[in-house]
């Protein structure tokens, strides 16, 4: 028999006290009612715990980083307990050869009723360079991804890479960096998406938590986000959003309104919109976060935010009309070209006037 | 020198715009206004404003000038639908341009060659001329249309989720354009659009109540087309 979550806290010397504190946080921290504290503790006695692949492609471990960095430090022991004991070659004990054989152990083992965790994506460059930009185990990381995909009970795409792409995946994308749920033969598994570089820990151990509590996904946006923690913007739930209303901002770094932590909207903020729980959840354990440290909002965990120019504009640059393009520059130039244009169109009008108010007056003649 | 004088012309004048459709266009015209220049300073705001954040609300205000013009702008084109569906013929013009009609395409052809200063007198139209027809369809129908779902999408995100702005527009809207970012990137530049249209329409209907054959700028006051000359009209091609 598969051990339960609780069985391996046991284990790890948590005390039952401890295990339903962290029932009671969690079931807060999905913004479930306190009647589901119960609910999450039946899960994690009872149901056998929920088997883990987790896989590295193009990444750069920054969500591994985060997610062992989840505050509460139960959350840390299930969690990982949980998953080393089957495949996360970033922090598991074994290597090589015999690391690479918990995959297909488990593929076997638990078929369909795995979860894939893809931590980064593959390169698709298959042409150029045969797909060697991600090689593991000497094959092509595309490979190990859609096999382990095909028998997954669900796909958890943590972090921006696997969400959307991300700096690998950056114009010109050389290596074909493709997020997973547009990854040719993926399969059919529903994919979840977990954005952000790196998603908040607490946010990747809540999904987690969710689905085993709950044996399903959570509800997700149309873009596959959990709802949970991604409806609401940075900008929804900034303690520094009276400023923005009021009309007071940072206008440089080092100005009397930086000091004073005013909005970092023209600064080039990214808050209003970025879909993540930052301005809620806040990182290593609830200390801060970018916009409290003074810094705007990059919009990490949105789509395309490494291909839309500075960090630090407002209005973000459109590529498709050259290098540093903006809707204002784009839009003024147009105006202005518009502007000269009438007016030299109104001296010709003029003239033409003039002419035919002569002919007019000659045939009066 | 003083040009043919209005009252010259033997042809009667034509009832084109109905009051409902002249007040829509003002009212149009008006929240279009407040919506460039709001829109424009909730992408650059004004410089920052000193003291306490509670005795301020001047973002606040300004985006509620943008929402409240926005509503306005949006229930105004519903309402002009409504008018092209129960108005007189002009009023649905230059929303079903006649774009199989050849002899119509020439008439966009021949006003292009009035405006490039190429043929010396322009054709006589009771409504819009076949270029206007063209430019009113692309970039004031469709323009329109456009700001209107991206506005309420952009709307939505601040509602949030279970807001009818969210539900009808920014549940599929903020996925079609890939993130929040590019929705108001493209609303912004509709905004350029708007303004370069505006620029041009301005230009064009002082340049045309001067130098064409009809009335232009009185008429989206009284209604009533009058013309300068007693030749026929060339509505149709």
């Amino acid at each position: 028999m598969i051990e339960s979550f609780y069985d391996v806290m046991r284990r790890q010397g948590i005390t039952r006290r401890s295990f339903l504190k962290y029932c009671s946080l969690t079931a807060a921290a999905m913004g479930l009612g306190p009647t589901f504290a119960p609910q999450i503790a039946n899960a994690m006695e009872n149901k056998p715990r929920i088997p883990v692949l987790w896989l590295h492609g193009l990444e750069c471990t920054c969500c591994s980083e985060s997610f062992i960095r989840s505050a509460h430090p139960l959350v840390k022991d299930v969690i990982l307990s949980m998953l080393s004991l089957d495949y996360d070659d970033t922090i598991m004990a074994s290597a090589g050869h015999e690391a690479e054989a918990i995959i297909d152990e488990t593929i076997e083992k638990y078929k369909g009723n795995y979860i894939l965790a893809c931590e980064g994506n593959p390169g698709l460059d298959e042409g150029k360079t045969g797909g060697m930009s991600c090689i593991i185990g000497g094959r092509p990381y595309t490979e190990q991804l859609r096999k382990a995909a095909k028998d997954a009970m669900a796909i958890i795409s943590w972090g921006s890479c696997a969400s959307w792409g991300c700096v690998q995946a950056a114009r010109p994308n050389p290596t074909r960096a493709t997020p997973i749920h547009k990854v040719p033969d993926i399969g059919t598994a529903p994919i979840i998406k977990v954005p952000g570089c790196p998603p908040i820990a607490e946010v990747m151990t809540g999904v987690v938590t969710y689905i085993l509590t709950f044996g399903k996904l959570p509800s997700l946006d149309r873009q596959g986000r959990p709802l949970m923690f991604y409806s609401q913007r940075i900008h929804d739930k900034c303690y520094r959003r009276p400023h923005f209303d009021a009309g007071q901002f940072v206008e440089k770094f080092d100005d009397e309104s930086a000091r004073r932590g005013y909005c970092l909207y023209k600064v080039g903020c990214k808050g209003p919109t970025t879909y993540n729980a930052c301005s809620t959840v806040r990182w290593n354990g609830g200390l801060s976060f970018p916009i409290q440290a003074g810094h705007p909002c990059i919009g990490c965990s949105e789509d395309g935010f490494w291909d839309k120019g500075s960090f630090y504009d407002r209005l973000t640059n459109i590529p498709q009309f050259g290098i540093e393009s903006n809707a204002d520059r784009i839009g003024g130039t147009a105006a202005a070209v518009v502007g000269v244009a009438t007016a030299a169109h109104a001296a010709g009008s003029v003239l033409k006037r003039a002419q035919q108010n002569k002919q007019h007056k000659g045939e009066q003649e | 020198m003083s040009p043919p004088a209005i009252t010259a012309s033997a042809q009667p004048a034509i009832y084109v715009y109905e009051a409902p459709l002249r007040i829509w266009h003002w009212v149009n015209a008006l929240s279009v206004l407040v919506l460039c220049v709001t829109g424009y300073f909730i992408g650059s705001p004004l410089p920052t404003m000193p003291g306490e954040a509670s005795d301020h609300f001047l973002m606040g205000y300004i985006r509620f000038a943008h929402f409240t013009a926005g509503y306005i702008f949006a229930i105004g084109f519903v309402f002009r639908i409504y008018w092209a569906l129960v108005g007189n013929k002009h009023s649905r013009q230059v929303f079903f341009p006649p774009f199989f009609s050849k002899d119509w395409w020439g008439g966009v052809w021949h006003e292009w060659k009035w405006y490039m200063f190429f043929a010396g007198e322009p054709r006589k139209y009771s409504g819009h001329n076949p270029l206007a027809t063209l430019v009113m369809f692309f970039v004031l129908v469709w323009g329109t249309i456009f700001m209107i779902i991206t506005g309420f999408a952009l709307y939505g995100e601040g509602t949030q989720a279970g807001s009818w702005a969210h539900t009808m527009f920014t549940s599929w809207v903020v996925p079609l354009f890939g993130q929040s970012q590019d929705v108001h990137t493209w609303h912004h530049l509709g905004m350029w659009v708007i303004i370069v249209f505006a620029m041009t329409h301005i230009y064009v209907a002082f340049r045309e109540d001067i130098m064409s054959r009809q009335s232009l700028i009185s008429t989206m006051v009284s209604g009533w087309r009058m013309f300068k000359d007693d030749r026929d009209v060339d509505d149709g091609r």
